[in-house]
């Protein structure tokens, strides 16, 4: 409770301060609109359904990719952690895109797929995949191996061990990769969805992207803002959770 | 099956190990982890494998477990060959080798849940019973950091418990905690020993802990590792671990060790 007011007390300050740099007019109202303006914004968007529908086209984007990016990441990383010829493979490789900015992605993507969902689909993934392999094949290679050895004396084996034991004691590694997969998909998308135009689906990118091209300076930090707060709301939902039973159970962090 | 019946012991197991060798490929070299050793422990009996490090006595607890094949000789419990982990014979570690994603119950059904026959239900009240008799009772619920080393070990002791096996397989188990724990964890294992009375191979390189616990210690000389000597202990339990008797024994032992460790290192 005390935590929500300071937090609370934190953004209308801010805001008051923004306010009345604003009516204090040391820069010019086309760069620096004024919070109200802002907050006009927003609720025109919200009311016109603009806001919903683009969020709508830029979450389902990131989250069919940031999707296949696990399903297909997490088996590959267990994978190159097990077999040496995958991790002197498949493991540079990943090592080697991971360290690529994924928004290098993009005109390769635009190349390849033309201006289409494939091309924002493939950002996402190359975002995703390759932290993803990284951190699982990490878990997977720390895990302690008595637990192994304790889980076959208790008669686990083969793929009853990989999904009981493997799996959760490579958890912390996996929770942190896929933490950090979303936020280079999450990037990308955004790069992408503000360089390219796709008919297909108007998304918060665009409206970003927009905003520029009509010096439409209120519009632009909303989006900014509404990306923002998704990013947060992305953290609160998706990887709280997690954390929150790794630190009960590992009893890490506070 | 009741509840009753699948907590009660089973008849103990009976192992007998026959000139069993063992080496491993290390980057140094070939190393004779076991040599010839031949090892007969009767049903019910608890017997101190003890040595100091690299002497092979893990690795034999390990060959017996069946996490590990034996290059030449054989390991049969009740008359049949050991060659993979079973149930039957299960195995307590040094460290704690607990699941810290699981919480203490969660960790004692683990091996439940690889039990045929048994339904939700029973398995959770198997490992109920089982915790009671660790003397966790009120911490089924807890996450694994919350407990000291001692509880800790106390888990892992009711974890290998849980499946009811007839041989007990215990590396070290108690080798990280301190004094005062260990002695309460001496006076456990003997209370539930007597009133279970499965087959125990105890590990260790604590002269004193192994005159405490064991029926018979047997003592391992390294490089190769070879088994050496085995004392009887003829002494009433519950044992403690200070009384003067047992503090005799351990001397004995404990000398018998020194020369047999330079005899190794005169041949070696």
């Amino acid at each position: 409770m005390k935590r929500g007011l300071t937090a609370g007390l934190f953004f209308v300050v801010l805001i008051g301060v923004w306010h009345y740099a604003y009516e204090a007019k040391i820069w010019s109202p086309v760069l620096v609109p004024s919070p109200e303006s802002v907050g006009r914004y927003l609720w025109d968007i919200t009311g016109d359904g603009t806001l919903w529908s683009s969020t709508v086209v830029t979450m389902k984007r990131l989250l069919a990719g940031y999707l296949i990016g696990l399903v297909a990441g997490i088996p590959l990383g267990f994978l190159t952690a097990r077999v040496q010829a995958l991790r002197d493979t498949v493991g540079v490789l990943a090592l080697g895109l991971q360290g690529l900015p994924s928004v290098c992605w993009v005109p390769l993507a635009l190349l390849w797929f033309g201006q289409t969902e494939g091309a924002m689909l493939f950002v996402v993934v190359m975002g995703t995949l390759w932290s993803v392999i990284l951190a699982t094949e990490t878990g997977v290679r720390n895990v302690n191996p008595i637990y192994i050895r304790a889980a076959h004396t208790m008669g686990s084996h083969g793929v009853h061990t990989w999904a009981t034991v493997m799996l959760p004691a490579s958890l912390p590694f996996i929770v942190s990769g896929m933490k950090q997969g979303w936020a280079f998909a999450w990037r990308s998308l955004m790069a992408a969805e503000i360089y390219v135009t796709i008919l297909t689906g108007f998304g918060l990118g665009h409206l970003l992207h927009y905003g520029r091209e009509l010096n439409a300076m209120e519009q632009v930090v909303a989006v900014m803002l509404v990306i923002v707060l998704i990013g947060l709301l992305a953290d609160k939902a998706l990887f709280s959770p997690w954390e929150k039973f790794l630190h009960r159970r590992w009893g890490t962090g506070k | 099956m009741t509840i009753e019946q699948e907590v009660t012991a089973p008849p103990p197991a009976k192992l007998s190990i026959n000139q069993v060798s063992k080496t491993f490929r290390t980057k140094r070299g070939i190393v004779h982890a076991l040599d010839q050793a031949s090892l007969q422990v009767a049903e019910g009996e608890f017997v101190c494998l003890v040595g100091p490090s690299g002497c092979g006595k893990s690795t034999l607890l390990n060959l017996i477990a069946g996490l590990e094949q034996p290059d030449e000789g054989t390991i049969s419990a009740d008359g049949v060959t050991v060659r993979q982990p079973g149930r039957e014979r299960m195995m307590m570690f040094q460290e704690s080798a607990l699941f810290p994603w699981l919480d203490a119950l969660g960790n004692v059904l683990f091996g439940l849940r690889l039990k045929p026959g048994l339904s939700k239900g029973e398995r959770l009240e198997v490992a109920r019973y089982y915790l009671k008799l660790v003397g966790l009772e009120k911490f089924q619920h807890a996450n694994l950091h919350e407990l000291s080393g001692g509880m800790r070990q106390r888990v892992a002791l009711g974890r290998a418990l849980a499946p009811n096996p007839r041989m007990l397989l215990m590396d070290e188990p108690f080798a990280a905690l301190d004094a005062l724990t260990r002695e309460q964890l001496y006076g456990d294992l003997q209370r539930i020993w007597e009133q279970r009375k499965v087959t125990i191979v105890f590990v260790t390189h604590n002269v004193r802990e192994a005159a405490c616990l064991g029926d018979r210690v047997v003592l391992f000389s390294p490089h190769p590792g070879r088994i050496r000597e085995e004392f009887k202990i003829n002494l009433p339990r519950p044992r403690d671990i200070n009384s003067v008797a047992l503090a005799g024994y351990a001397t004995r032992i404990r000398s018998a060790l020194k020369a047999h460790m330079q005899d190794a290192e005169v041949a070696g």
